[in-house]
């Protein structure tokens, strides 16, 4: 098979994406999390708020360290190569990438050195406000990036001038129509994607007994979030779905599955879809399923795959599973935040250990759902990098060749890896030692730094002594 | 809008945006260049620990010239980086492993030496990458209606190569006068040594470069010959700061052999950008070819000229907070 320079690209620019973006969702909701504890710790004046804040900063500080370390490849992507979709959008994604790095950086850069140093230097208020900032700035950053896609996926606002796009509002620009709905879609991600981790580690404290107190009451307070949260997400993905209906119709019929544009259409439950057979070769579904959700009527005309060439068609099989599998997921976390409602009520919640298990699996499942949104999303806007209007054809670097892809690609999988185990590893250790008594001391050696995220958490690489604070 | 040349605007933002970054970045990357040649482990502590809490902050100026660049000069943008496709590549894992070896290396017993190899192969890798892509600018790229139609590997020439080189003596030089800077003791003695040989290096290079740029490209040659005989204060200024940081490193004046250092980049930079002035993609395209919509320039510039008072100020705030010298068994750790 020869190499081909654009379906290189594409898997390039996939992996580095889901590497970099499992970071990010993780560090928004973690980074409100903390804001939460510490607000509470300002209001209550409760200690066991301050000592659950400490110990998530830490792992928020690794997490956002790699995340950091990751994300320097995005900015060089676009350029090395889809130079042409640079060329193309320029005037439009140009300033709002710069205002993402301009907004969001230099807030949470200013306010990270207070969070993850500051305990002891200003007051808990001001701490809890440096909090508060570096969340807000995770969220400006995700706003700029959202934007950015939403109008990759539903461009308006431009018109086209010597094959080049030109401003024409930017309200127009910013604002698309799926904006509003990706950006709610994204924000619930996060919050549930930090929060099932926290049920994660504090399940894994509770089983074996350590600082039973404090993860209780972490442990409770998220169960009633995620208890909102994760329905939610359900109503705002519906809403998301209908929005696509309207604007990437196409999209939407490869997540269903769906060939001909038809009235009655069911809803898939399994099937094998064939783009070459134009059908799905076996079919478990609900009748009237799908027409049901997307027209609210089970006589409602659901567009089929058939009404584009097969050529502009995405791989329909992709997009097909990794919907089921963001959706099985979400439903997975219904349950479980459901399933901790009615353990409270027999008072076995903080026991079980069947349940307190499950939900140490359960910190995967929005990471799961996460990326295979992101499939969904991406995969499906297929051949199109900004939507009926630039294909990934004319979007590629013109002077790429498949070699110089694969070497790079293996090379940044490489890259990756290391940066991955040596991260992942260094988390594990960093949540093994659990809540730490507060030492005073250890902070007056560290002035107030700027952004060095991970020096906040004071635990050895490998070894066991603590000496390693030079 | 149109009492402004906002090409021009943008233009100085972003140069002054990339001479931030050489000066900044070039000398932690030079400690990293320096770190296998350091005399023992007290040492190395020393050296990291000297840049630890600003290094970050100094790579930042990257990722804002490089989004900068989409924003106001996609053209330079769009050239610049499938032509240096698997440079780029190397120096974004170089500043990978680094980056990641800051964070690390504090914190391990065992695998120490591998983060200090990840450190100075990252530094060294990402530097002699950057350099490359200096020779490479010189060299001048080959577009066809604002697209790039050179080979993979058009970068890398012997002429890009010294160029590789050069720079990497040159950050270990940025990096051994800021050691002097910061440290005491052997460690400083050591670093003070090391400046004497690296400046010759640099100015060995630099004479080379001097002397093949002409025969790489004829329009180089005629501006420096003919036209603006002004332009010789740049090398004059180099050459003068050269002899200011050999003289100031003797003399023990640690801080003004520092900033004569930057001095000489400065001049080198400007020289760099008066040769090559107005393309920004030589040898054709100019800085007004490679503008962004005049809209577009605007709308980012409001953002811009709010923020960057804003950073600069948080910098010199940061740089001034870990002012002082770092003692051997003592950092900020």
């Amino acid at each position: 098979m020869a190499l081909d320079p654009i379906l290189l690209s594409r898997l390039q620019f996939a992996f580095v994406v889901s590497f970099h973006a499992i970071f990010p969702v993780f560090t928004i909701g973690l980074a409100s999390y903390v804001a939460v504890l510490q607000g509470l710790y300002v209001a209550t004046g409760n200690a066991v708020w301050d000592r659950l804040g400490y110990f998530w900063t830490k792992i928020f500080a690794v997490v956002f360290g790699i995340g950091v370390v990751s994300g320097i490849v995005m900015a060089f992507q676009f350029g090395t190569n889809w130079s042409n979709f640079v060329r193309f959008a320029a005037n439009i994604i140009g300033p709002l990438l710069s205002y993402e790095v301009i907004t969001a950086f230099f807030l949470e850069a200013g306010f990270l050195g207070v969070l993850l140093f500051g305990r002891h230097r200003v007051s808990p208020s001001v701490h809890f406000f440096a909090a508060l900032m570096v969340a807000v700035g995770t969220f400006i950053s995700a706003f700029w990036i959202l934007v950015s896609n939403s109008w990759m996926q539903t461009p308006q606002g431009f018109e086209i001038r010597e094959g080049v796009a030109h401003v024409t509002s930017w309200m127009e620009a910013m604002f698309t129509p799926s904006f509003p709905y990706r950006f709610a879609h994204m924000a619930l991600a996060a919050f549930l994607t930090g929060g099932f981790v926290v049920c994660g580690v504090s399940a894994w404290f509770l089983i074996r007994g350590r600082d039973v107190e404090a993860h209780r009451r972490a442990l409770s307070m998220t169960l009633w979030l995620l208890l909102i949260l994760a329905p939610l997400q359900a109503f705002v993905g519906d809403e998301h779905g209908l929005d696509t209906l309207e604007h990437q119709p196409m999209k939407v019929a490869a997540m269903e599955g769906n060939w001909d544009t038809q009235s009655n259409v069911p809803l898939l439950l399994f099937a094998l879809p064939d783009r070459e057979l134009q059908a799905n070769r076996m079919e478990i579904g609900i009748p009237n399923g799908a027409s049901l959700i997307l027209r609210h009527d089970p006589n409602g005309v659901v567009p089929g795959l058939k009404e584009i060439p097969e050529s502009q068609q995405p791989p329909v099989w992709m997009v097909f599973y990794s919907f089921r599998v963001m959706v099985a997921m979400g439903l997975l976390m219904i349950a479980f935040a459901l399933a901790g409602l009615f353990l409270r009520k027999g008072g076995r919640l903080y026991t079980s250990r069947f349940y307190l298990r499950g939900l140490q699996f359960m910190s995967l499942a929005p990471f799961l759902a996460v990326l295979s949104g992101w499939f969904v999303t991406e995969i499906g806007r297929s051949p199109w990098l900004v939507y009926n209007v630039l294909s990934y054809k004319d979007a590629v670097t013109p002077s790429l060749s498949g070699w110089m892809v694969l070497v790079t690609l293996i090379g940044y999988i490489t890259v990756y890896a290391v940066i991955f185990v040596s991260g992942v590893y260094y988390l594990f250790k960093v949540i093994r030692q659990g809540l730490d008594e507060l030492d005073p001391d250890e902070e007056i050696h560290d002035a107030d730094r700027p952004a060095r995220p991970l020096s906040a958490t004071h635990v050895p690489f490998d070894g066991h002594t603590s000496a390693s604070r030079s | 809008m149109q009492m402004f040349d906002l090409s021009l605007i943008w233009a100085v933002i972003i140069a002054v945006g990339v001479i931030m970054y050489v000066l900044m970045d070039g000398f932690d990357l030079g400690l990293g260049i320096l770190f296998p040649f350091a005399p023992d482990e007290d040492a190395r502590d020393v050296m990291m620990n000297s840049v630890a809490p600003v290094w970050d902050g100094n790579e930042t100026w990257l990722i804002l010239g490089g989004a900068g660049l989409i924003g106001a000069f996609p053209l330079v943008y769009t050239i610049l980086l499938p032509a240096l496709y698997l440079g780029v590549f190397l120096m974004l894992a170089g500043l990978i492993f680094r980056g990641v070896a800051f964070e690390f290396r504090f914190k391990s017993h065992r695998s120490k030496r591998y983060w200090s190899l990840s450190f100075a192969g990252g530094s060294f890798l990402a530097a002699f990458a950057q350099g490359c892509v200096v020779g490479a600018y010189i060299q001048g790229f080959e577009t066809a209606n604002g697209v790039y139609v050179g080979g993979a590997l058009d970068w890398l020439t012997p002429f890009t190569i010294l160029t590789g080189f050069g720079l990497v003596v040159g950050y270990a030089l940025l990096g051994a006068t800021w050691l002097v800077l910061k440290s005491e003791g052997h460690v400083r003695d050591w670093a003070r040594a090391l400046v004497p040989k690296l400046l010759l290096g640099v100015l060995a290079v630099f004479a080379i470069v001097s002397l093949w740029t002409p025969w790489i490209d004829q329009g180089v040659f005629d501006r420096w010959f003919d036209h603006l005989q002004v332009i010789w204060l740049l090398p004059g200024g180099a050459l003068l700061c050269a002899l200011g940081i050999f003289l100031c490193n003797r003399h023990g004046r640690e801080g003004a052999a520092f900033l004569l250092t930057l001095g000489l980049f400065v001049c080198t930079y400007l020289g760099l950008i008066v040769s090559r002035w107005p393309y920004v993609v030589p040898p054709k395209i100019t800085l007004w070819d490679a503008a962004s919509a005049p809209e577009s320039q605007f709308f980012l510039l409001i953002g811009m000229l709010f923020v960057l008072p804003i950073v600069l100020v948080y910098t010199a705030w940061s740089y001034w907070v870990f002012r002082g010298k770092v003692r051997v068994g003592e950092g900020y750790h």
